[in-house]
């Protein structure tokens, strides 16, 4: 009876034993994380979500890096690099001796190749588009192995700042974007439960001490949506850090760990809607009239409470948001510009005006059309399920119906890039950098990015058409004043027609465990682990400063 | 054990009954926000605290149990026909048809159908009221849910029909229709009703699962499973009982549902 108690137990033991010694080498590191959804692509000049831009930044190697904490570019796989006098082109030392991750050579054909693909137009590279200035096709120059030159149809304004974006590929490699010149590369991808990555042998940054880095041996990325869970392992010391926490999270951690918490601020991302204005999207024409209606837009934006989001929805971790720039970059913000300021009246005075009437409570378009909408957002994220449900209430004020739908992220995404079946979204801008230029992806009326009408052979409207003529102007000019005046024209545009109605911009708000050193946190992403290289892990710290 | 019962009858009745007079019991409408007043804890005027949208938690309670407590057996109801009909099917026609029968049964069986259901209400219209949403989601509920029961039904119509007093039946004459509504129905019919009580508590977590994945009851309709999200704010429980409110209740409704059924089993 006890024998037969016992054997089963060896072996299970015995099972467990080989499970562990197969999962990690003994004594290596292990970073984890959670990203939110599982990534859409690891092709690098597709990335344009949030858990890909995460997989890119890990793995990809890049020809120079902004230092998030300097906001200065240092070299990286080219040792220098010089832009002519007009801005129009770049010319890269490369360095030498380099090897992807699978063992193929690094060199300046590389650089071609992935230059070549990420300006193809039939790509659609969200990545591409911030260097896409004016119309005509790029060259590239190779001299030698380690030299290249890459010139432009017309000059980009932070040319060199946008390689930084760029992950090289392999033009020969038979691994094709998998063969990576970063820190570390995707040894395991189990889909929606994690991604391990496993740091690349071939990786060419040392320490000062002659030590290979990176000093973690493996990441592990785990696909988590639920940020509640996620607070709650990071409570529970099963994941490292959270580069990005809700605010419920956050209180809830500072009074548990006060030293493990850190608020930085107002950052630079927002939470804002849209509504779909596709001309051939399958939504009726009295809709599609109401949401291209600069009136109707306006009305809804005046109709919201954003003070009340704030401080209800995010615990006044957020300030009401005014335009696609926030407050947090002091340079580029226009300083004359105010949140749309709550007024209910205001609002309904120009609904009136334009053909809309209330009738027993519920406001009618001028064809008598109950005026009902829905707003989808992402399922799991609570800060915008209450945000919606606020919205929801506020609306009711001024009679419109407002059906909430939360999706799962995919469903979400097929409906507002492919099939534009939808009416109002409601979701965040991640923002990467400082300079608006990298916003040429989203503000051009060409662009994939540009939500609420993306892909437009030409503007659609006399304002989008402005935007366009403006972004590529300050892209094309190296004059800081001149791109000033005309950013600032932007954001004035913006905060007229409310293509994008923005709500509110968040605070940086992060968690980081006391096991975790070296690490530096940042207001541009990725806030904990721009330097991830340089991080390590427990006991690690000692032999790594 | 018939004390037991009673109980679980009187619970679920109060329950039935309080959910009915929502309108009446509940100190707010359930969508009412008190946005000076979130997070609040018990008091006179929210005898269960507000949520973290200032939304009276009693009150939602009430309107939640109503939407849970009837929609459910209303999925359970179609779930049980469905059942009863595809597992009659199987028997009453021949083996070929049976077969094909039995191996949909065996599909539906195998099928994730937490992600199913996912799919199919992420190719819904959007543009739907949320009590046209949560009618849709139980219907979805109800028309996936029958698979098991259609094995159990279909198990035991073969019992019947092989059972010497329908023999008896057969050899008196009796055919069809009313072979099946004298003999067979009134014969089947514990079975049925066993099916249909046990697949109340099923239905009723399921929704709960799905809102808890935020793909459940849409704002700001309540339900038993969007008020158990609230309880994934992990840290803040130990200091607001009172929000476990909803899954005690969840939790002894369950409960009396099975102790009613397995006296009406035995």
């Amino acid at each position: 009876m006890k024998l037969s108690w016992i054997r089963p137990s060896l072996v299970t033991i015995a099972a467990l034993m080989a499970a562990c010694a197969a999962s990690a080498a003994p004594g290596a590191s292990e970073l984890r994380f959670c990203i939110g959804a599982q990534p859409k692509t690891f092709n690098p000049l597709l990335v344009d979500d949030d858990a890909s831009e995460t997989v890119r930044y890990l793995t990809g190697g890049v020809l120079v890096r902004l230092d998030r904490n300097s906001q200065k570019l240092l070299p990286e796989l080219a040792t220098s690099w010089t832009i002519n006098r007009d801005g129009s082109a770049i010319t890269f030392v490369l360095r030498e001796n380099v090897r992807f991750s699978d063992g193929t050579s690094f060199s300046a054909d590389d650089v071609a190749y992935t230059m070549q693909k990420l300006m193809d137009p039939n790509l659609h590279s969200p990545t591409g588009d911030a260097f896409r200035s004016r119309e005509g096709t790029v060259s590239t120059k190779v001299v030698g192995k380690s030299r290249i030159t890459v010139t432009f149809p017309g000059p980009i304004v932070g040319l060199d700042r946008l390689f930084d974006q760029v992950a090289i590929m392999s033009a020969t490699s038979p691994k094709k974007e998998m063969a990576v010149l970063g820190p570390y590369y995707v040894s395991e991808n189990k889909a929606g439960a994690y991604l391990l990555l496993d740091r690349n042998p071939n990786y060419w940054k040392h320490d000062p001490g002659g030590r290979q880095l990176p000093y973690i041996d493996r990441v592990r990325l785990d696909v988590q949506q639920n940020r509640d869970i996620e607070a709650l392992r990071m409570s529970r010391g099963e994941i490292d850090f959270i580069n990005s926490l809700n605010a419920e999270s956050f209180e809830a951690l500072k009074s548990k760990a006060p030293q493990d918490v850190l608020d930085a601020g107002v950052g630079l991302d927002s939470e804002q809607m849209w509504f779909n204005q596709v001309p051939a999207s399958p939504l009726p024409d009295y809709k599609k009239a109401w949401f291209t209606s600069n009136s109707f837009r306006r009305a809804i934006s005046s109709s919201i409470r954003r003070d009340d989001l704030v401080r209800v929805v995010f615990k006044g971790h957020a300030q009401p948001a005014v335009s696609f720039i926030s407050p947090a970059n002091k340079f580029w913000f226009n300083q004359k510009l105010q949140p749309h300021a709550f007024d209910s009246q205001a609002a309904l005075r120009a609904l009136n005006a334009d053909g809309f009437q209330m009738q027993n409570g519920t406001l009618h378009d001028r064809a008598g059309h109950p005026v009902e909408f829905s707003l989808i957002t992402n399922a799991g994220n609570k800060d915008r399920e209450r945000m919606a449900a606020m919205i929801q209430q506020d609306l009711a004020a001024i009679g419109i119906r407002l059906n909430v739908v939360t999706l799962d992220f995919p469903s979400l995404i097929e409906r507002i890039t492919r099939t534009f079946n939808y009416e109002a979204c409601l979701l965040g801008l991640v923002n990467d950098d400082l300079d608006p230029n990298t916003q040429m992806n989203i503000w051009l009326s060409s662009a994939e990015n540009h939500q609420w009408n993306p892909g437009q052979k030409t503007p659609a409207t006399p304002w989008e058409a402005e935007i366009d003529r403006l972004m590529r102007e300050q892209a094309s000019t190296l004059d800081a004043k001149k791109r000033k005046q005309d950013v600032d024209r932007v954001q004035e545009i913006v905060w007229e027609q409310q293509p994008f109605i923005y709500l509110v911009n968040k605070n940086a708000l992060s968690a980081v465990s006391p096991n975790l050193h070296n690490v530096h946190p940042a207001v541009l992403r990725p806030q904990i682990y721009w330097n991830i290289d340089q991080l390590t892990l427990g006991n690690e710290v000692a032999t790594a400063h | 054990m018939k004390r037991a019962r009673l109980l679980a009858v009187v619970f679920l009745g109060l329950v039935t009954v309080s959910s009915v007079l929502a309108s009446v019991l509940a100190p707010a409408h359930y969508s009412h926000q008190f946005r000076d007043d979130p997070d609040a804890a018990c008091s006179w005027h929210h005898p269960l605290g507000t949520d973290d949208l200032g939304r009276d938690r009693f009150s939602r309670l009430l309107y939640g149990t109503r939407v849970s407590l009837f929609l459910a057996p209303a999925a359970a109801l179609i779930s049980t026909i469905l059942a009863a009909l595809i597992g009659g099917i199987a028997v009453f026609s021949n083996k070929w048809a049976e077969q094909a029968v039995m191996s949909v049964t065996d599909l539906f069986l195998s099928l994730p159908w937490l992600f199913l259901v996912i799919t199919i209400r992420a190719l819904l219209p959007l543009n739907v009221a949320p009590l046209t949403s949560v009618i849709i989601t139980f219907a979805l509920l109800g028309s996936l849910g029958w698979a098991g029961a259609a094995r159990v039904v279909c198990a035991d119509t073969r019992r019947l029909c092989e059972s010497d007093f329908m023999l008896h039946a057969r050899a008196s004459g009796f055919t069809g229709f009313r072979l099946l509504w004298r003999h067979l129905l009134p014969n089947l019919r514990p079975v049925l009703l066993a099916q249909f009580w046990i697949s109340i508590p099923v239905f009723i977590l399921s929704e709960t699962n799905l809102s808890i994945l935020g793909l459940g009851v849409a704002e700001p309709l309540p339900s038993w499973g969007s008020l158990l999200r609230e309880l994934e704010g992990f840290s803040l429980l130990s200091a607001r009982p009172w929000q476990f409110a909803s899954l005690i209740l969840l939790v002894a409704t369950v409960s009396c549902f099975h102790v009613a059924m397995q006296s009406e089993e035995a």
